[in-house]
């Protein structure tokens, strides 16, 4: 595993070429694209990025099982935690599900109305799971690190319940691709139905990987702040 | 041809309760039940049997049991049992079922067996139980409801639900209830 994780004295272009997923990292962390010959700390410094922060979050969505040690997450900076998950749920809401979703009012519009009209309401039901997934996390999950980063003993909220609340987003998203590979009437077109399924894979993926980061970085770091600020 | 089945089972009332019940279906040739768990292997080798019927709670799964991959290997079940014990059966049947419900767990099970042997695929669409199953799902029905509605157990039930899954892919209620209107299952005005 060790080798393959990657370093900051990398250069980013090369790191980028490799695995061009990374460039929503890199978005998210605010670091726009144009980032010539530099080393990955070298861009991450200019734009007042942590590299180490940046790297830990490149490997874990590149490196599907890679799980950081607990010193790891400690030892890494984490200011930039919170404003980078935020930026990935307004790229999820604001971006991709309303683009997912114009491609399935076209694919409706092909379906009998009573067929479009189950179809786009399963959609809706799932960009409220999804928007209220968010919502928990903005209002309570963020605000509580956040205190906890300033030091502040807060008894509001715990991460345990996140733990216990922490759904997959993912299964419904699955389900879609599933309806829409076999149970399409064959009047849709196929050239919208592969476009929408290319759409939702790429999210699907996207949106574990946000899991992952969740999982492996937030809830550790979370659990030790909570342990740290009750002493 | 008829199905050859095998009980085995060491509560004699229920053996000669199953025996009973299923020697009234011609289909069926009802072998000589096995009372003792350890002599399983040798009475299968020596009777041939399509289908096994065995107490859930002697054996870890269907695959010990099976010395032939045409062996349909079924649990019977009359006490609580752990959910993921059971999936590694190739049917589930509670003795609380009906006769009917029974002898169509024991018809589904070999028909699945014979598909294996041959085209050597699998039946990858949905029996008609399953479909009936689906059906209640999509419409919003709890496991219970639907046991109830078809007068099976919840066992098989959760074991219908199980291949409903596996066959579509689609492991959300919401998802299912698109695939049933889709496939004009239901229509919007049976929705609850």
């Amino acid at each position: 595993m060790k080798e393959i994780l990657y370093d900051c004295s990398r250069k980013m272009s090369e790191l980028l070429t490799e695995e061009p997923g990374l460039i929503r990292i890199l978005q998210r962390a605010g670091i726009p694209l144009g980032i010539g010959d530099g080393s990955i700390g070298q861009v991450c410094r200019k734009h007042g990025v942590n590299p180490d922060f940046f790297m830990l979050l490149c490997n874990i969505y590149t490196h599907e099982n890679y799980a950081p040690t607990l010193s790891r997450v400690l030892e890494t900076p984490m200011a930039q935690l919170v404003p980078y998950l935020k930026a990935s749920h307004d790229y999820y809401v604001s971006k991709r599900l309303p683009h997912i979703e114009q491609h399935l009012h076209h694919i409706a519009r092909q379906l009998p109305a009573k067929a479009a009209d189950v179809f786009m309401r399963f959609f809706e039901s799932y960009k409220r799971e999804v928007t209220d997934h968010f919502a928990h996390e903005e209002q309570l999950v963020f605000p509580h690190v956040e205190a906890l980063q300033r030091g502040e003993a807060d008894t509001n909220y715990s991460i345990a319940t996140f733990i216990d609340s922490h759904g997959n987003l993912e299964d419904k998203l699955n389900d879609l691709v599933q309806i829409i590979f076999k149970y399409l009437p064959g009047a849709v077109t196929s050239e919208d139905s592969v476009d929408v399924v290319y759409d939702i894979l790429q999210v699907s993926s996207d949106l574990n990987k946000h899991s992952l980061i969740e999982e492996k970085v937030l809830v550790p770091y979370v659990k030790h702040l909570e342990e740290v600020v009750s002493r | 041809m008829k199905t050859r089945v095998l009980i085995a089972e060491p509560s004699e009332i229920i053996v000669a309760g199953l025996v009973q019940l299923l020697s009234e279906v011609s289909r069926f040739k009802i072998l000589d039940p096995v009372t003792d768990a350890s002599m399983l292997d040798e009475r299968i080798i020596a009777s041939k049997p399509d289908v096994v019927i065995v107490n859930a709670t002697l054996v870890p799964s269907a695959a010990s049991v099976r010395t032939d991959r045409n062996i349909s290997v079924i649990a019977l079940v009359y006490q609580y049992v752990e959910q993921l014990h059971l999936r590694r059966f190739d049917a589930v049947i509670d003795i609380r079922e009906s006769r009917a419900s029974i002898v169509e767990t024991i018809i589904e099970a070999t028909k699945t067996q014979t598909q294996h042997d041959g085209d050597n695929t699998t039946n990858y669409e949905l029996s008609k139980r399953e479909t009936a199953v689906l059906v209640l799902v999509a419409k919003g029905l709890t496991n219970k409801e639907i046991a109830e509605q078809l007068n099976v157990s919840p066992h098989t039930v959760m074991s219908h639900r199980k291949n409903i899954v596996h066959k579509t892919g689609i492991k959300s209620v919401a998802g299912l209830t698109v695939y049933a209107m889709l496939n004009n299952l239901i229509d919007e005005s049976t929705l609850l």
